[in-house]
This record gives C-alpha cells, sequence and structure tokens, in this order.
C-alpha cells in the first residue's frame, strides 16, 4: 500500500471505530426504552403497564385465579399502607375494584408514589389495570388518610399454569423528587 | 536440589502446626450440604455430576500433558516433530465437549423447570431485607417481625469467646411447618439484598421496588441457618438468616401465640 | 521524525529533558514501557489492598479493619487490579510487541497514544484521592450495583465515575489505535492469517473494548444522572429498576473479563511454540476460537444474574450460551497441550508460567462451567466459590499470562537475560501460594461463606487461614519479580541475543535486543 494510500485508509478505519463507539455510547441510553419495551413485551421482571386499559367484558369462567395483595413501604416510610383486602378469588375477565388504606402519620405534607410489582413476573402484562392510585404521585396532608382504588381485570389470555398472582406495592416518598415522568392516563383518555 | 526440596518440607510442617490447633472445634467442610428441600437435593446432584465430568477431563487432558513435558523434553535428546494442524481432530474436540454439554443441560433444565413452579402453596411469607437485618411477614397469619444478628458486641470485638453460631443467629428466626409448600415473596427497603439459606437450596436477591418468589418444602425438622448474600453497606456480613423447621401442629401453636400485628397495618 | 530539544535552556540539564522525554513521547517501545512500569506500581498498591482484607480475614472477628473500611478495600482492590494493573499491562505488551511483529516503524496513531497513557496516571490519582476525602472512598464493589451506589453511594463515587470515563477513553483510544494498526500497517506478505497469534488476540479485544467500554461509560453516566441530576434510571420510585443497572453493567461486565483474559490467550500462544520449538498446533482454529468466544461474550451476560429472579426462558437461552463458551475455550486448551506434544520442551520461566497457566486457567474454567448450571448457580452465586473462580481465570490466568510475557519479552525490551534461578523461585513460590490462597475457597463458598463479608462465622476459619497465607506469600513472591525487573532495567545481566531463545519465530527477534529506538524504518521481508 503506498504511503498516502494507506494514510486515506487509516482516516476510514478511524471514522468508523469513532462511529461505532458513539453509537455504542447511544446503545447504552437506548437500552432504557429497549428495555421497558421488552420486559413489557415479554411480561418479565414484573413490570406492569402504565398505561389504563378499557374495563373487561369477557369473563372466563372456566377457572379462578387467586390474587394476593402486598404492600410495602420504602425506606422506613412513615405510613400506614396495607391492602384492604389480602387476597381474592376471581375469573379472568372479571372486573375487580380494590382499595388500599394510606394514611401519612408525619407531621408533614408528603408526596409518594406507589410502583407496582407482580409476581410470576409474566403473569405481569396480563393484569389489567383500568385505573389505579399508582398511575399518579399522591399528595398527603399529615394525618390524612385515604382509600385508593385499583379496577383492574386478569386478561383470559393468562397461562394456564399460572394460577397465583401477587400484586404488590412499594411506597416511595417523592416529595423532593422532581416531578416523575411517569404516563399518567386520566379515565378520558383511555386507549383502544 | 536437596536443599530447595527441604525449605519446602520445613515450610509445610511450619504451616501445618499453625493450622493444626483449629481442628478441635472447627469444621473442614469442602462440599455443598445436600440440604432438606427437594430443590436442594436436585442442585447437590446436578452439582457432583458436573464435578465429577470436570474432574474426568482435568485428569485426560492434564495426564497427557504432564505425559509430555515428561517424554518430550529437549533435555532427553529428542527431536521436535512438525505436524501443526489436523482438521478432522478440532472438529472432534470441539464436538465432544458439546455433546458433555448437552449431557448436562438436560438434567439442569429439568430441575430449573421444577424450581420456577410457585403454585399451591400452603404458606406465604414475605421476606423483606433491610439495612441489616431480616423482616418476615405471614401474610395470611397476621404476624410481623424482625429478624436481628444476636451475637453479642464483645464476641464481635474479640472480647469474649466466640460461641459456635457466631454471626449465624438471630433474635427472631423464622418458623415454618415441615412437609408444606412454602412460598417466599423477597422484597427491599432499601438496597439490594438476597435472601440465602443453603440447606434449602433457596437463594433469590431483593430488590427495592419489585418482588421476587421461590418456593420450598422442608423434608425434616431442624435449624437452618444462612446469610445475606449481595454487598448491601456495612453490615453486609451481620444480617445472618434462621429458620426453625417444626411439626405443623407446633407451627400452628406458635401461630396462635403471636400477636396479629398486621391487623392495622403497621408496616414501616 | 526526530525531536530536538533546547537542551542549552533547561536547567537541571538531565532532569528537564529526561521528563520531557517521557511525558511527550511519541514512541511505540517507550509508551510500552510507561504502560508496563505503571501496571506494576498498580499491581503493587492494589495487592497491598488485598492483603489488608487477607489480614483481616485471617481470624474471624474484628481486627484492623472497621467494615467500612473494609468494604472500601475491597471495593479498590478490583477497580485497581482490572483497570489499573492488568489491563495495561496487556495494552504495554501490545504496544511494544505488535508494531515489532508486523514489521512497522510505530502504532497508525503514535500521538493519541501519548494521550492513551497519560490518561491514566490522572484517573489513578483520581481514584486514589476518593480515600482521603470527607465520607468515604466507593464501597459497593466493583460492580457498583444501584441502589447502593446511586441512592446510598458516599460523595467519593462521582469521582469514582469521572476515574472510570478516563479509564474508558484510554481503553478505546488503545483499541482505535491497535485495531487501524493491525488492519493497515502489517509488511507486505504478511496476509491476516500470517498475523502472528498474539496480534490477533490484541485485535478481537480491541473490537470487544469498542463494542462494550462506551457501554460502561453510558451506566456510570446515568449513575451521575441518579445521583445529582434527578433522575430515576435505576431507581424504582421514578419508574426505573437497579435491575437495569446489572443488564447494563454487565452487558459491559462479561465481555470486559474476555477482554482481560484474550491478550493472555495470545501470550500464551506465542511462548509455548518457542519452548517446544514446534509451531502452534491449529492457527487457523485458534483464531477461529478467539472469535468464537468474542462473539459469545456478547449473549451470556445475564449469568451474573441469575439469582435477580430472571424468567426461566432467560435463565436457559444464558445457561446455554454461558455452556457454549467451553467449546471454543476447550479448543484453545487441546490445542497448547498438541503444541507441547512430541515437540522439544525446555522449561525457562516464561515456559514455567505458561505451563502453569494452561493447568490452572483450566481449572478455573471448570468452575465456570459448574457456574453456568443455573440452578447450581442459586448456591455458587455471591460466595467464595464464584471469588475462588475468577481469581483462578485473573491470577494463574490473566496475570501469569501477563508475567509470562513480561519473562519471554524482558531480554528483548531490555537488552539483558534475567537470572533464570531467581525466575524459578519467583514461579514457585507464586504457585503454591495463589493455590494456598485461592483453592480453599472453593470449599470455603461451597460451604456457605458469601462473598465481600468482612467477617465470618467459626466453620470458615480454618480455610480462612490457609488462604490468608497463602495470599502474603504469594505477595511476598511478587518481590522477586520487582528485583528482576530492576536489575534488568539497570542492565545487569548477561547480554542478550537478537533471537533471544532458540525456538523464538517471528520478526521481533530478527531486532536486537534492545531494538533501536526507531525500527523497520523500511519494511522488513515476509513470506
Amino acid at each position: 500500500m503506498s504511503s498516502r494510500t494507506r494514510k486515506i485508509s487509516n482516516k476510514k478505519i478511524l471514522f468508523s471505530l469513532c462511529f461505532t463507539t458513539l453509537s455504542m455510547f447511544g446503545f447504552g441510553f437506548a437500552m432504557i426504552p429497549l428495555y421497558n419495551v421488552l420486559c413489557k413485551n415479554l411480561g418479565i421482571n414484573g413490570k406492569t403497564d402504565k398505561k389504563a386499559y378499557l374495563t373487561s367484558d369477557e369473563i372466563d369462567l372456566s377457572r379462578t385465579i387467586r390474587v394476593e395483595f402486598m404492600t410495602n413501604n420504602n425506606n422506613y416510610l412513615p405510613w400506614d399502607f396495607y391492602p384492604r383486602l389480602q387476597h381474592i378469588q376471581l375469573h379472568p375477565g372479571e372486573n375487580i375494584l380494590i382499595y388500599f388504606s394510606a394514611k401519612n402519620n408525619s407531621k408533614r405534607q408528603m408526596t409518594v408514589q406507589a410502583i407496582p410489582s407482580v409476581s410470576p413476573g409474566l403473569a405481569a402484562r396480563y393484569l389489567k389495570k383500568t385505573e389505579c392510585f399508582c398511575f399518579t404521585q399522591q399528595t398527603f396532608k399529615p394525618d390524612q388518610h385515604r382509600d385508593m382504588p385499583v379496577l383492574f381485570h386478569i386478561d383470559p389470555h393468562l397461562p394456564k399454569n399460572i394460577n397465583t398472582i401477587t400484586l404488590a406495592y412499594t411506597l416511595f416518598d417523592t416529595t423532593n423528587l422532581k416531578q416523575a415522568k411517569l404516563s399518567t392516563q386520566s379515565l378520558a383518555h383511555i386507549p383502544n | 536440589m536437596d536443599h530447595v526440596k527441604r525449605f519446602f518440607l520445613v515450610f509445610f510442617i511450619l504451616l501445618n502446626l499453625l493450622v493444626t490447633p483449629r481442628l478441635a472445634f472447627a469444621a473442614w467442610q469442602t462440599n455443598m450440604p445436600i440440604g432438606v428441600t427437594p430443590i436442594s437435593h436436585a442442585i447437590y446432584h446436578l452439582h457432583m455430576l458436573v464435578f465429577w465430568i470436570c474432574v474426568g477431563i482435568a485428569i485426560v487432558v492434564f495426564s497427557i500433558m504432564i505425559y509430555s513435558l515428561i517424554r518430550h523434553r529437549k533435555s532427553r535428546g529428542v527431536n521436535a516433530a512438525e505436524f501443526h494442524e489436523h482438521f478432522f481432530l478440532e472438529i472432534a474436540w470441539a464436538i465432544v465437549p458439546f455433546i458433555i454439554l448437552i449431557v448436562i443441560a438436560t438434567p439442569a433444565t429439568k430441575t430449573l423447570i421444577q424450581m420456577n413452579d410457585n403454585s399451591d402453596p400452603a404458606l406465604t411469607i414475605k421476606v423483606t431485607g433491610y439495612q441489616w437485618r431480616w423482616r418476615y411477614t405471614y401474610l395470611d397469619q397476621g404476624i410481623d417481625f424482625f429478624s436481628n444478628l444476636s451475637t453479642p458486641t464483645q464476641e464481635l470485638q474479640n472480647q469474649a469467646k466466640k460461641n459456635p453460631w457466631y454471626l449465624l443467629e438471630v433474635d427472631h428466626p423464622l418458623i415454618v411447618p415441615i412437609h408444606k409448600k412454602i412460598r417466599f415473596l423477597f422484597t427491599s427497603n432499601d438496597v439490594i439484598h438476597s435472601w440465602w439459606v443453603p440447606t434449602l437450596g433457596i437463594k433469590r436477591d431483593t430488590i427495592p421496588g419489585f418482588i421476587n418468589e421461590a418456593w420450598a418444602k422442608i423434608e425434616s425438622e431442624g435449624v437452618y441457618r444462612g446469610q445475606c448474600a449481595e454487598l448491601c453497606g456495612t453490615n453486609h456480613a451481620f444480617m445472618p438468616i434462621v429458620v426453625k423447621a417444626v411439626t405443623e401442629k407446633d407451627f400452628n401453636l406458635w401461630v396462635k401465640q403471636q400477636s396479629g400485628e398486621l391487623l392495622n397495618g403497621t408496616n414501616t | 521524525m526526530e525531536q530536538t530539544l533546547d537542551l542549552e535552556h533547561s536547567a537541571p540539564q538531565g532532569f528537564l529533558t529526561f521528563i520531557k522525554r517521557w511525558l511527550f513521547t511519541t514512541n511505540h517501545k517507550e509508551i510500552g514501557t510507561l504502560y508496563l512500569l505503571f501496571s506494576l506500581l498498580m499491581f503493587f498498591i492494589g495487592g497491598i489492598f488485598a492483603l489488608l482484607i487477607r489480614a483481616e480475614l485471617f481470624q474471624p472477628g474484628a481486627r484492623l479493619l472497621n467494615p467500612e473500611f473494609f468494604n472500601q478495600m475491597t471495593t479498590l482492590h478490583g477497580l485497581v487490579m482490572l483497570f489499573l494493573a492488568i489491563m495495561p499491562a496487556f495494552s504495554g505488551f501490545a504496544n511494544w510487541m505488535i508494531p515489532l511483529m508486523i514489521g512497522t516503524p510505530d502504532m497508525a496513531m503514535p500521538r493519541m497514544n501519548n494521550w492513551a497513557f497519560w490518561i491514566l496516571p490522572v484517573a489513578a490519582i483520581l481514584l486514589f484521592s476518593t480515600l482521603f476525602m470527607d465520607g468515604s472512598a466507593p464501597n459497593f464493589g466493583w460492580t457498583m450495583y444501584a441502589p447502593l451506589s446511586t441512592t446510598y453511594g458516599p460523595a467519593s463515587t462521582d469521582y469514582l465515575i469521572l476515574a472510570i470515563h478516563l479509564m474508558g477513553l484510554s481503553s478505546l483510544m488503545g483499541a482505535i489505535n491497535i485495531i487501524v494498526t493491525l488492519l493497515n500497517l502489517r509488511t507486505p506478505g504478511m496476509t491476516m492469517m500470517k498475523m502472528p497469534i498474539f496480534c490477533w488476540s490484541w485485535l478481537v479485544t480491541a473490537f470487544l473494548l469498542i463494542g462494550v467500554m462506551p457501554v460502561l461509560a453510558a451506566a456510570v453516566t446515568m449513575m451521575l444522572m441518579d445521583r445529582h441530576f434527578a433522575t430515576s434510571f435505576f431507581s424504582a420510585a421514578g419508574g426505573g429498576d437497579p435491575l437495569l443497572y446489572q443488564h447494563l453493567f454487565w452487558f459491559f461486565g462479561h465481555p470486559e473479563v474476555y477482554i482481560i483474559i484474550l491478550p493472555a490467550f495470545g501470550i500464551i500462544s506465542q511462548i509455548i511454540p518457542t519452548f517446544s520449538r514446534k509451531k502452534l498446533f491449529g492457527y487457523r482454529f485458534m483464531v477461529y476460537a478467539l472469535l468464537a468466544i468474542a462473539f459469545l461474550s456478547f449473549i451470556v451476560w445475564v449469568h451474573h444474574m441469575f439469582v435477580t429472579g430472571v424468567p426461566l426462558a432467560a435463565e436457559l437461552f444464558f445457561m446455554y450460551t454461558t455452556m457454549l463458551i467451553a467449546v471454543p475455550t476447550g479448543v484453545k486448551v487441546f490445542n497448547w497441550v498438541t503444541t507441547m506434544y512430541r515437540g522439544a520442551i525446555s522449561f525457562e520461566t516464561p515456559m514455567l508460567f505458561a505451563l502453569a497457566f494452561v493447568i490452572l486457567f483450566t481449572i478455573g474454567g471448570f468452575s465456570g462451567v459448574m457456574l453456568s448450571m443455573v440452578p447450581a448457580d442459586f448456591q455458587y452465586q455471591d460466595t467464595y466459590f464464584v471469588v475462588a473462580h475468577f481469581h483462578y481465570v485473573l491470577v494463574p490466568g490473566a496475570l501469569f499470562g501477563a508475567i509470562a510475557g513480561a519473562y519471554y519479552w524482558l531480554p528483548k525490551m531490555t537488552g539483558v537475560m534475567y537470572s533464570e534461578r531467581l525466575g524459578q523461585w519467583h514461579f514457585w513460590l507464586s504457585v503454591i501460594g495463589v493455590n494456598l490462597t485461592f483453592f480453599p475457597m472453593h470449599f470455603l463458598g461451597l460451604a456457605g461463606m458469601p462473598r465481600r463479608v468482612a467477617d465470618y462465622s467459626l466453620q470458615f476459619a480454618n480455610f480462612n487461614a490457609i488462604a490468608s497465607l497463602g495470599a502474603f506469600l504469594f505477595g511476598f513472591a511478587q518481590l522477586f519479580f520487582l528485583y528482576i525487573i530492576i536489575q534488568a532495567i539497570r542492565g545487569k545481566g548477561k547480554k542478550a541475543s537478537a533471537k533471544v531463545w532458540d525456538g523464538a519465530e517471528g520478526l521481533e527477534w530478527t531486532l536486537s535486543s534492545p531494538p533501536p529506538l526507531h525500527s523497520f524504518t523500511t519494511p522488513p521481508k515476509f513470506e
């Protein structure tokens, strides 16, 4: 290779390598939406949808699913937070309204965010919420107490080998966090 | 080389003397426990299968190598051969290991599927990792308590003789019935911890904001100990797990004796 | 391109010249030397951290270090050894030997080469400065899992993140330089499949670096943003996920360990043929194996996360891919053994370390196969069994590879033969030390000892005591190495010929020992 053509070739390789480097850096960031999409569509990691679903109108009477409810307070959050019902037996497709009781035991106004998690992880995509207090942050005055609703149904396509689902909510203190970028949907904007 | 050999002999004898006093009370356990659950048994057998296969391969490969190092040394006056490739040999020793891998993947797959079947539990227990202790909640029985390391500080600071359960004892152990399928749900209050009891064959990370699950069916009564298995801060080494498996009768008795703290949701 | 220095105006005369020479050199041999000496220093510092850890763990109970400082030592030991010791060591060999092996005067981009090195001391100073900061040095393990490192991390974490960015930049610049050099600057007649295998190992390593180092950069940037810019990449509170961090980290982390071992494979593949006086067996398949390992390394990362609650399908997929890596790795081991077979073997120090590598790295490989069996991994993960595995592949693996390379090329680089007797002492003490230290750790892990613990229960005491003794023996043995290197640099020893080793083949052995500062200014003939 002549020295001139070699120098051109050097530059070409250099540019493609730098481009690859920057792409891989971008890939690192692209992993976030990619990760969320994969988790949502493959139903892994127990992450439920953040969008609201229409209520279901088809009930599968051939089987019942046991849905358990669990609550957690993150980092010693000084709140009372518990489900009004520990568990329920329901048919896939049945719309269920459940209340979670929350009380701010501290002496200051606090904002919290409830984060859902479903086990087994693969069942997450079949747990379709129409309304949930986890869609938005909740602000409570000191000593304020509220019962917060979750309206959901289990998609009848839930695999036959799953018959127990645990829905857990962890309450996080987001009083000082910037407004978290969670997609929130009010009932007026429910997608089909 | 005599003086060198002698040096090493002396060295190893001294080494032994240093270490021997410990033989009296400490253990020399070299292998995984078989455990007391169907899963721990399956894991143990898989572990031993893979181990012996590895030993077998090691013996074959290292024998050939050591043979070569002895017989094919320049100081014996041998001449080096010229060969440096052999297509079919290369293919063969890629395919044979591949087949061995399939042989060990089969029982592994079976056991994994078994481990993932969390259905129809008789009892559900929520395990929450805290810095630096565990919290156990019996969801259906309304029982909720913390389990803290109970080794006295003097023992930790070498001011008192260490008891046999040093770093493996707690104030409130987890009480569970034998012969019942227990489903565990794991989460964390702060950072990632990991709940590990080797004899039960369970290890699961506890992740803040998420829940994981595992199951166990304990075959015999006894006390089973474990530790946190994920670096979680300063006292990661100081948050052990103690599980006491008792008969169903004793378990029900114990449940009756606990006060239902969960009734009003005090879960701070 | 000669550098003229204004000698009349520099005072004191020799010192400033000396500093300028080493600060501004663009010569691949000098930069190689800088990398090697830097990595040696970092190796001793990382080793001291390890000895502090083993001193603490010699007996149960709180001894020298409090748990908080212990966690800092664990973290820094890992970071220093991986990023500041072993990786720069192989970069040093790459810089020294690649241009000599392919018959070219220097690397393709000599000025970037200089930069790539000098970033490292800055990164090292940043990293060590965290020990003196308010709060503490990073204490969450070299793996830096969120939220321990984000929400709960000390202030010094931000400096660690900056240091990681710098080290990443250094690796990337080095990798780019190596790829361009190897693709473009080979002497006429040297096709890719005639390139020395060490060059192939670095070519593949460099591509791996470009693929994954930026992902680490992204991950630590997200850590920084979570810590200070109110994002929630890794915090469930804002809709994020701590496991996302682990996926990002291990997507980098797994190829990273192959980045570390592949150059060692390359060195071993140069040494064994030389001392067996026989060509490397199956050169073609050795190249394919390197490529296969590199490709597979991208699709196994979840095997570090089996206990985090991955779904069954993922467990199965990643178990199978992880097991598969054993195949090309096995091919390499078989090829090394077959190279020796019916050769005419001699046992100089480089060969001793290479032979120990083959046996001990393979043992590390076996524990790796065991770890890949997911059900069993639930008992091994985060225990001393894992610590045993990775120390076997890293210490008698990668490190012995680097040490073997050092003995192999030291006469070429310095022009004098090291003392073979001292080399043997170094070797035997190291082998005994390394096995005493790390073999008992298999037992500890199986018996139930978790990792990263500042204290342990009584049944683990015996093996911990042995491991600690072994560690100090191993540390002591490295003093022999230090002495040997110092003597060689000072020129003390028998003069080395150009060929040095009678079984050595390759362009680098046609040059004098040491080679002239500027070599192959005209391309050498090569068939």
